[in-house]
């Protein structure tokens, strides 16, 4: 670095030039002895990236491939009950487990206690003779005008007792409620099958044949699913699609604590105050300081990327594909860390000391990734969340990203996203400029 | 007027939240060359004028001159006439001597090859050769201090402000800062000097002012001072000058 330093040639007309190298490579070398800050910089994002991907991955494989413990405890004997269990068993989405019927609800609640399943359901004794009746009285009434069933229509059908369903609760909202809907389904499937069975019944006194029945109850017309993209391709985004570009903005931002942290100390260590005795204006270290971080988040970027793209099949995830317009991608990247190392300077201008840069810093990002979409998705957001959602940097980034990665677009069509950032980015750099002159710093 | 190293007239300040006047009507000349030492109790005004000389604070009335430029004026430009050692280390401490000097080197706008020789001679007049690659913070407070020095004085400024430069140093380091400080003196450069280590100013100032209370109670010669006001060092002069209560 020295003999790099000393050998550029001195040109009156570069001096300007010659200074701003001079505090690059200043900044540079702070940078690279700020063990901490490039682990946070660098480790960090990549281990939120693996840990995150693994964790949906796995939960998308869990309710796909991999099949949930089920417990059931059918305590009646009758034939909607087995029609019952065989469609939840059809499903595919549990791995059923029966329990003997003489179980109370604290044996099974023991059980689950003991996560042998997350979810049980226990069918009630009366469930195929109240379903039965049920039924029967249905179609009776579906019929009284067309076939003389009066004299059979029952005075009153059995009351049918609830299907239970226990779960643990560790169980979040969303898998319970998939759950249901899949119970709710074959659910269907069975009454419907048994009002069936007891129109053809009485329309025609003989038992219904096994392949009309089935032609009647199960699906006729297939759900083909296709995911929208701008360029055409059909491909479909998977975990890492998803959770790469979003892990890549939290640790573009995240050089807060590095960037801010050494804006501070070199405040605090009275450096400015030197500076500002110094023939150059402080415009030059802001011009350094982002062009320095802005190379760090760039280089952020390509080493998750590649390790999405490298290392992910090897740990079986699935590949990072990159879009198809990569000087798009470029520029995005580029943009996002402009926004961030401004944004990070911002914060070490406003802080007083180290540990409030830090920690404003670190809770700030967090809070704008909440905001922005990336800890929660965007669609998920509360409508009164969504203006407030656009005023986080971190979600135009993801926005363009996604754009990019998910929906096959091009530059052109983020420059929506984009936009905004830079008007963002902008508003930053004021604010940054403001303060350094409140603070008579500049 | 043309001699002036610094010229002072009229300066008006007040700090922001402050309503009383720091300074009212402070004059205050400098020749070129002088060896001048600026001394007060603590809360006299001492560092705030020399951040005004400096153009580090902004005064709000009269007018400062550092070699007949006005220095509220195209303030940036002028830097390069003069060179800060701040009462505070002034420089990145993870980085080595070397590396502090060459960056503030590029800022004082010289170019790499003078820059590599005023490293070395700097290093070397300093006693820093055996460490100029040794980051900063695993420094002691006495190299701490000649690093600061060697920074303020890399671009050979017309004036040097020094604020407290040897405060917290071993006797070795005080010698060695105040002859390398008597060196440039002799070979033109202006000292602007304030302390609370009377007895090295002695030895280094040979014009002072006393400052108290945002004033300047006497300008002239040690030897004149000494000799009016019938005291044989600056302590006895300082101390009949303030008195003896805390002032801050």
């Amino acid at each position: 670095m020295k003999a790099c330093f000393l050998n550029l040639p001195a040109s009156r007309t570069a001096i300007d030039m010659f200074k701003l190298y001079a505090t690059i490579l200043k900044d540079c070398r702070i940078l690279l002895r700020d063990k901490v800050g490039l682990t946070l910089m660098f480790l960090m994002p990549v281990v939120l990236a693996i840990v995150i991907t693994i964790v949906q991955n796995s939960t998308f494989e869990m309710v796909n491939n991999n099949k949930m413990a089920l417990l059931i405890c059918n305590r009646d004997t009758g034939e909607a009950s087995r029609q019952l269990t065989a469609a939840i068993e059809k499903v595919g989405m549990f791995k059923v487990t029966y329990v003997a019927p003489t179980e109370n609800d604290k044996e099974i609640s023991a059980r689950m206690s003991s996560k042998d399943a997350l979810v049980s359901i226990i069918i009630p004794q009366t469930f195929s003779s109240g379903l039965n009746s049920k039924t029967k009285s249905i179609a009776a009434r579906a019929l009284k005008d067309v076939a003389n069933t009066v004299d059979t229509l029952p005075s009153s059908a059995t009351d049918i007792g609830p299907i239970i369903l226990y779960y643990h609760p560790i169980l979040q909202a969303s898998f319970r409620q998939s759950i249901q809907g899949a119970l709710r389904s074959t659910l269907q499937i069975v009454e419907s099958r048994q009002v069936v069975k007891a129109l053809y019944s009485n329309l025609n006194d003989e038992t219904i044949p096994d392949t009309l029945e089935n032609e009647i109850v199960n699906n006729q017309v297939a759900i083909t699913e296709i995911p929208v993209s701008r360029d055409g391709s059909r491909s479909i985004p998977n975990a890492s699609q998803h959770n790469i570009p979003a892990w890549t903005v939290f640790a573009m931002f995240f050089v807060v604590i590095s960037l801010g942290g050494s804006v501070v100390r070199e405040k605090l260590s009275g450096s400015f105050l030197r500076l500002k005795t110094l023939p150059t204006n402080y415009l030059i270290a802001l011009i350094s300081k982002q062009l320095t971080y802005i190379t760090v988040t760039f280089l952020q970027a390509v080493v998750i990327f590649s390790i999405g793209i490298l290392v992910f099949p090897e740990l079986g995830l699935p590949k990072l594909n990159l879009p198809v317009d990569i000087g798009g991608l470029l520029v995005v990247t580029i943009i996002c860390g402009w926004c961030a190392a401004s944004y990070a300077i911002c914060v070490g201008v406003i802080s007083r000391t180290q540990e409030q840069a830090n920690g404003f810093g670190a809770v700030s990002i967090v809070l704008l990734a909440a905001i922005g979409g990336i800890l929660v998705p965007s669609f998920a957001m509360p409508a009164s969340f969504k203006l407030i959602m656009q005023l986080s940097p971190l979600h135009w980034c993801l926005e363009a990203y996604y754009g990019l990665f998910l929906e096959g677009g091009n530059l052109k069509d983020v420059l929506f996203n984009i936009l905004p950032l830079v008007i963002i980015t902008i508003g930053i750099q004021v604010i940054t400029l403001v303060a350094l002159k409140r603070k008579n710093l500049i | 007027m043309n001699n002036l190293a610094v010229n002072i007239i009229n300066l008006e300040f007040s700090y922001r939240d402050q309503p009383v006047k720091l300074f009212s009507n402070l004059n205050l000349d400098i020749v070129k060359g002088e060896s001048f030492g600026l001394f007060g109790p603590n809360g006299a005004g001492k560092t705030t004028l020399m951040s005004i000389m400096t153009g580090l604070v902004k005064y709000t009335g009269g007018s400062v001159k550092l070699l007949g430029q006005e220095i509220n004026i195209k303030r940036i430009a002028f830097n390069k006439q003069f060179g800060f050692v701040p009462q505070d280390f002034s420089f990145y401490h993870e980085l080595s001597p070397t590396e502090n000097l060459e960056f503030f080197g590029a800022w004082a706008g010289l170019d790499s090859s003078t820059i590599a020789t005023r490293v070395d001679e700097l290093l070397t007049v300093l006693g820093l050769t055996e460490v100029r690659n040794k980051q900063v913070h695993k420094f002691s407070g006495g190299m701490k201090r000649r690093v600061n020095l060697a920074i303020s004085v890399i671009h050979r400024p017309e004036i040097l402000f020094l604020d407290e430069p040897t405060v917290g140093v071993d006797v070795q380091t005080r010698f060695a800062i105040i002859d390398y400080l008597k060196k440039l003196n002799a070979e033109g450069m202006t000292l602007v000097y304030t302390s609370h280590q009377l007895h090295e100013a002695e030895s280094l100032c040979r014009k002072i002012a006393m400052i108290d209370e945002g004033k300047i109670i006497v300008h002239d010669t040690l030897d004149n001072l000494l000799a009016t006001h019938h005291q044989e060092g600056l302590e006895g002069l300082f101390l009949k000058l303030t008195g003896k209560s805390y002032r801050d």
